[in-house]
């Protein structure tokens, strides 16, 4: 996998409610729930962390096969970015929304 | 059940207030017909302070927040207000007359991701409109904003309230809906005012107009579905709560006062005394709100409509208890179906019951 920057769209609500990731998207309104692995990769989404790197902490931390997490971490992006909720790059981004105050 | 269903069942049972309504202003450039509220400054919450009672609400897991008031945009400070709130990464919906609402601040809105825009349109018809907001020029200002909105791709929501004053105009602004493509929707609520004040409520529509509001497909959809009469009321049902006032839902006003809604004027603390998280565990009137279900209404319970009624708590303790039946409601349930609601005919009885021995005395 050629490395990828992911991080958290500006245009987008979100809110920790029992334990899932609850998102939603400002722009087609779509209603998301994160499970616990996916909403580590959410968290670690601040566009200069490699995806490598942030899989590499979900391995770390939720003690799932390699190849299993970085499979589901790519479709979490695939999934995710159409709805404007991640951005996604080939080189680190530099946004403020990164930066924003999230409350988890 | 969809998934914002399953979000909110778990908030439920977590005890998390998901959704917050904040008016952040009681002041307003309308002088509506049939507000329920007083425009008076009597010491709204700074900047500082509505910021720290946003934080608190993000710690306490509120998802939903709809800014209202008043007209929002009164407050020099509003787009402070709202950048603050959507940084904690609320979903904000935003409640407006959209008078001072141009290209700039359509812009910024949507900079700033905001969910959607409620307007208020009473009519398409100026004369109507700027009668009821007493404020000449509102309907044109009002549909501008709408189209400032709309070119910024924002979506925007027309709220109609129908009252005596504009009761046949429903169509025309549903129309006006859809030439500037928002959605519409139509209320025929009328509350009394905060303070109890029940004058207001002369402007509700006539029963009659109820009636063939609820029987317009254009309005309702499906009439046969919409005005089915209820099904008979089983054990879940009766262990159902009214609504999610208090439970997953709360009010805060410019003042820092907390209610379980903005229709349930119930004290229940002060953002100013106490920190939010505090009142909203531990307040007595909260737990009382909580504890009731359809089964503990005396009256209610015993109604055909137990299960399908839009009951409003917070209308029905105005009219003198939470427990009690809300009488607007009763009307809606009855105009919708045919079928009278348990007070509607324990109203009646009671008006038709004389004393049962009359005794006149006779002058000799």
């Amino acid at each position: 996998m050629s490395d990828k920057y992911i991080v958290r769209s500006s245009a987008i609500a979100a809110r920790m409610l029992g334990g899932e990731m609850m998102i939603m998207s400002a722009v087609d309104s779509t209603f998301f729930t994160l499970n616990e692995v996916a909403t580590a990769i959410w968290q670690s989404a601040d566009g200069r962390t490699p995806l490598s790197e942030i899989v590499g902490g979900v391995i770390e931390q939720f003690e799932v096969e390699p190849d299993v997490a970085l499979r589901d971490a790519e479709r979490f992006v695939e999934e995710l970015s159409p709805h404007g909720i991640l951005l996604v790059s080939d080189h680190p981004i530099d946004d403020s929304s990164a930066g924003s105050r999230e409350t988890v | 059940m969809s998934l914002m269903q399953q979000m909110n069942q778990r908030a439920m049972e977590l005890g998390v207030p998901l959704a917050i309504h904040l008016d952040v202003t009681y002041r307003c450039n309308e002088r509506c017909i049939h507000c329920y509220l007083d425009h008076d400054d009597h010491g709204e919450m700074s900047t500082a302070e509505i910021e720290d009672v946003l934080d608190q609400l993000a710690e306490a897991g509120t998802f939903f927040l709809t800014l209202s008031g008043g007209e929002v945009l009164m407050r020099r400070d509003f787009f402070d207000i709202l950048e603050y709130a959507r940084r904690l990464r609320f979903n904000v919906r935003i409640k407006t007359n959209g008078v001072m609402i141009r290209q700039r601040e359509a812009k910024r809105m949507v900079e700033l991701g905001v969910e959607n825009i409620q307007i208020s349109i009473y009519s398409h018809r100026s004369e109507v409109h700027d009668a009821i907001t007493k404020l000449p020029g509102s309907l044109k200002r009002s549909v501008e904003a709408i189209r400032f909105l709309k070119s910024q791709g924002l979506k925007v929501v027309i709220a109609n309230v129908l009252m005596t004053a504009n009761s046949r105009d429903h169509a025309g602004v549903q129309a006006l809906a859809r030439e500037l493509g928002v959605t519409y929707t139509l209320d025929p609520t009328i509350t009394p005012k905060m303070d109890g004040d029940t004058s207001i409520l002369r402007l509700r529509i006539p029963s009659s107009e109820l009636n063939s509001v609820f029987h317009n497909p254009d309005l309702v959809g499906n009439v046969e579905e919409f005005c089915a009469p209820p099904p008979p009321p089983d054990e879940g049902i009766m262990d159902e709560y009214p609504c999610s006032a208090g439970h997953t839902a709360g009010y805060i006003s410019p003042y820092g006062d907390v209610f379980p809604c903005v229709q349930f004027p119930l004290p229940t603390g002060n953002v100013r005394k106490h920190k939010f998280i505090d009142i909203w565990r531990d307040s007595p009137a909260l737990h009382e709100v909580r504890s009731i279900r359809a089964k503990d209404l005396p009256v209610c319970s015993t109604c055909s409509h137990v299960g399908t009624c839009t009951r409003c708590p917070g209308l029905a303790y105005m009219e003198g208890s939470m427990r009690g039946p809300s009488t607007a409601d009763c009307e809606k349930s009855f105009h919708r179906t045919g079928i009278p609601s348990a007070n509607m005919l324990r109203k009646a009885r009671a008006n038709s019951s004389g004393p049962l021995i009359q005794i006149q005395p006779v002058a000799i």
